[in-house]
Formats: C-alpha cells, structure tokens, sequence
C-alpha cells in the first residue's frame, strides 16, 4: 500500500490536491481496517468514487493506482481495474442491456470497475434509452456487493454534477469526490519530459525552449487535452524526427541522432503557424 | 439414487465456500469457468444447456457466484455443473467438471432388457425423469 502510494507520489506530476484526497482515503481505510481488527466496526465503508476533471488530467491512472492502492489495504481481493464506457455497459436492444452489464460487473469483480464518461449512461431526453436499466443494475450491485467490487466514474466536473443531480440514488452512493485541476505549464513541461525519458528521446536546450512555447500556445487553442495533448505533440515530433533522419540516407547515423528531438522537429508544428494542434 | 459425475464425485456435494475455492483455483491456472444445466440425468447426456457464456476474462470468483445464484434461482430443480475449460496449445478440452447442484429427490434408473434373435439380451439404462417432459421432470 505504501508502495502504491509512493509511486502515486513519485510517478505523477502536480495534481496536490488529488495526491493529499487519495491519501486522506487511504488513511480512512487503514484506520478502519484497525478498528476492525480490534472489533469496533465490521460494516465496509463505502468506496465508490467519482473523479472529475478534464480530459488528460490523469484520472484512468490514478485510477489504477486507486486499484492497487485498494488491493494493498484488503479492500478488493484481486486489484485490476476494467475500464469502461457507455458502449460497453448498454445495449442497442432491449433485452441487450442486462446481460452486457452483467458481463462487465462480472469481469469487475474482485478488482475497480471504471467507468468514463459516466454521465453518457443517463440520457435524460430519450425516456426509452437503455442506460437508466444500466444504471439500475449498477446500483444494485453497488449497494449488495460491495465487498466484491468498487466502481468509480469518472467524466467532466459540470457535467457529471448533472449526472449524479439526476441520478440521486447514484449521488448518495458515491462517497468520495475527487477534482482532477488542470495542469499548468510547468507541470506539462514536466510531464513531456518524463514521458521522453520513458521512450529514451533527448531534448537540447533549443528543443525544450521549443517545446516550452508549444505548449503555451497549445493551452490555448481549443480541444486541449492536458498531458494527452502533450503526449499527441510529442509523437507528430518523433513522426517528424524520423522523416529528417530518413532525408538524410546516405550519412552515418549515431546513437545520438536516434535519440535526439530538436528544435526543429517541434516547431514544424502547426500550432506555431496558428492551426490547430490536433484534428480530431 | 445419487447421481455421480466429474470430478470430486465420491465426495458430499460441495459447499458454496468451497465450490468458491475451487474457482479460485481454476481461474489461477487461468482456466475459463463456465455453468451447465439439465433435466436428463442420463450419464451419456453430454448436451447440457450453457446457462450464459463462458467466462473468460473473469478475474475473481465472485462473478461466478453470482451467477450461480440466478442459474439455481432461474433452475431451483436442474442438475447444474461447473465446468473449467483449459484453452492452452494441445489440452483445449475441460479439466474440471463437478456437480455444483442436484435435484431434491432424484429418481434413478431403470435398467431394460431388450430380447434380440436367439435370446440375446441387449441391455440400455434409462433414466424415469425423462418419462415426463421436459421441464416437468424434478
């Protein structure tokens, strides 16, 4: 558990206010955990969560951190998560909802079942949609077995407000609310460096100072996924660092040229010349 | 008469915490487990009704209790067992098969005799439950 929460600590960038609710949990459960081994309390406290935010703020990460960080302290038995969208959970006919649910619940059990974009199973102006029997089941199986499985949704602050306000059983079932902030530039920064290391890439100074302006010019065009975003910008750059390697046949290769990304390969971008970053 | 099939069938019927073990193991060994049911409780009966899919990406055996309670719910009079289907290169059959549920009262069978040219005898089992049709047989 300690490890889990450590890596949470260590692997992630920013996100203070997540780190400090995801250990302010932790600490809820082991001193439950306690209490019950000296025989004060024998009922599981609730562990449904939901995590708003934007899209790339980490909450399928910190999810599967959740999950390991569950299975350290004893609360699910096996510690996968199974990530889930609307898609998976209902069906296109009737009669089509119920079993496919169950098959997910199934496939959940023992480990953290996510589900993103949650708000997406209410759709409130088609009274004959298949998402409210999803929810339904869902309910159940959180509210009767709840040693078997945790659920946490996860989607868009406002308008997963509006999911749970529709959905008051749903609200009343969740206990923990966890806000994913945006990332700030550094942070991004921070992270497209990380993730370079992973993937051994080197950036030099003109390439980071490159990277640097990209990303403030990113934050703000439209569709700005946070470290997806980033993530985006930093596979077109090594798309576009292989092409200049490739122009080059002929002359040597080194190491050094593998792994390096330079200015250049960055503010090819589109972004630097007022286009969008991303078409999608 | 009690019915003996598949594996552990000298033993008591399985509790549900040990049928639960039992699950735990298979899915360790990363078997798929799947539900069967029947009223036709001859031994040569080996079409017994999938109750659902098999499962394969299950992960804990809770979700094969669960399912074991709506197949004995849907099914509180049918033989029901637990089959573990091993996919691997070169085994891709079962390894595990166990009665997981048993009618109240099982009726047994009857052994006939059929008189074949010059008094040969030709003997066949036949189960009284299919006397009656389906569905009405426990």
């Amino acid at each position: 558990m300690r490890d889990a929460l450590d890596a949470l600590e260590r692997e992630l960038v920013g996100l203070a206010p997540v780190k400090t609710r995801v250990r302010e949990i932790a600490a809820l459960l082991l001193v439950e955990k306690l209490r019950r081994q000296v025989g004060l309390q024998a009922e599981t406290p609730p562990l449904h969560m939901s995590f708003t935010g934007n899209p790339g703020t980490g909450k399928t990460t910190v999810a599967m951190k959740m999950a390991s960080i569950l299975h350290g302290l004893g609360y699910v038995r096996k510690g996968h998560l199974v990530a889930v969208t609307r898609d998976d959970l209902v069906g296109q006919y009737i009669g089509h909802t119920a079993p496919k649910t169950k098959e997910v619940l199934k496939r959940a059990m023992g480990g953290v079942l996510f589900i993103d974009e949650a708000y997406y199973l209410y759709r409130p102006e088609n009274e004959r949609d298949y998402g409210q029997e999803a929810i339904e089941i869902l309910l159940q199986v959180m509210e009767n077995q709840r040693d078997d499985l945790v659920v946490i949704f996860a989607g868009y602050r406002d308008r997963m407000e509006r999911f749970f306000g529709s959905n008051p059983g749903m609200a009343s079932r969740v206990a923990h609310h966890i806000d994913f902030p945006d990332y700030d530039e550094a942070e991004l920064f921070e992270i497209a460096t990380r993730m370079l290391e992973r993937m051994h890439y080197a950036l030099d100074a003109d390439a980071a100072q490159a990277l640097r302006e990209y990303i403030a010019l990113r934050r703000q065009q439209p569709r700005f996924a946070n470290a997806r975003s980033v993530r985006n910008a930093l596979d077109r750059g090594r798309l576009r660092q292989a092409k200049r390697l490739f122009e080059r046949r002929g002359e040597p290769l080194t190491a050094a040229d593998l792994t390096a990304i330079r200015a250049e390969d960055i503010r090819a971008s589109r972004v630097f010349r007022g286009g969008a970053g991303e078409t999608h | 008469m009690r019915l003996t099939q598949g594996t552990f069938s000298y033993l008591p019927d399985l509790s549900d915490a040990q049928i639960r073990a039992q699950v735990e193991y298979c899915l360790q060994q990363g078997w798929a487990v799947s539900l069967e049911y029947t009223d036709d409780p001859h031994p040569r009966n080996t079409y017994w009704e999938m109750y659902g899919n098999p499962m394969f990406d299950l992960k804990d055996a809770a979700g094969l209790m669960a399912e074991l309670d709506a197949c004995r719910k849907t099914f509180p009079g049918h033989y029901i067992k637990l089959n573990a289907f091993d996919s691997t290169q070169g085994w891709e059959s079962l390894r595990l098969s166990f009665l997981v549920q048993r009618p109240r009262t099982e009726t047994g069978f009857g052994l006939t005799r059929a008189e074949r040219e010059g008094r040969r005898i030709a003997y066949t089992t036949h189960a009284y439950a299919t006397d009656r049709a389906e569905g009405e047989r426990y």
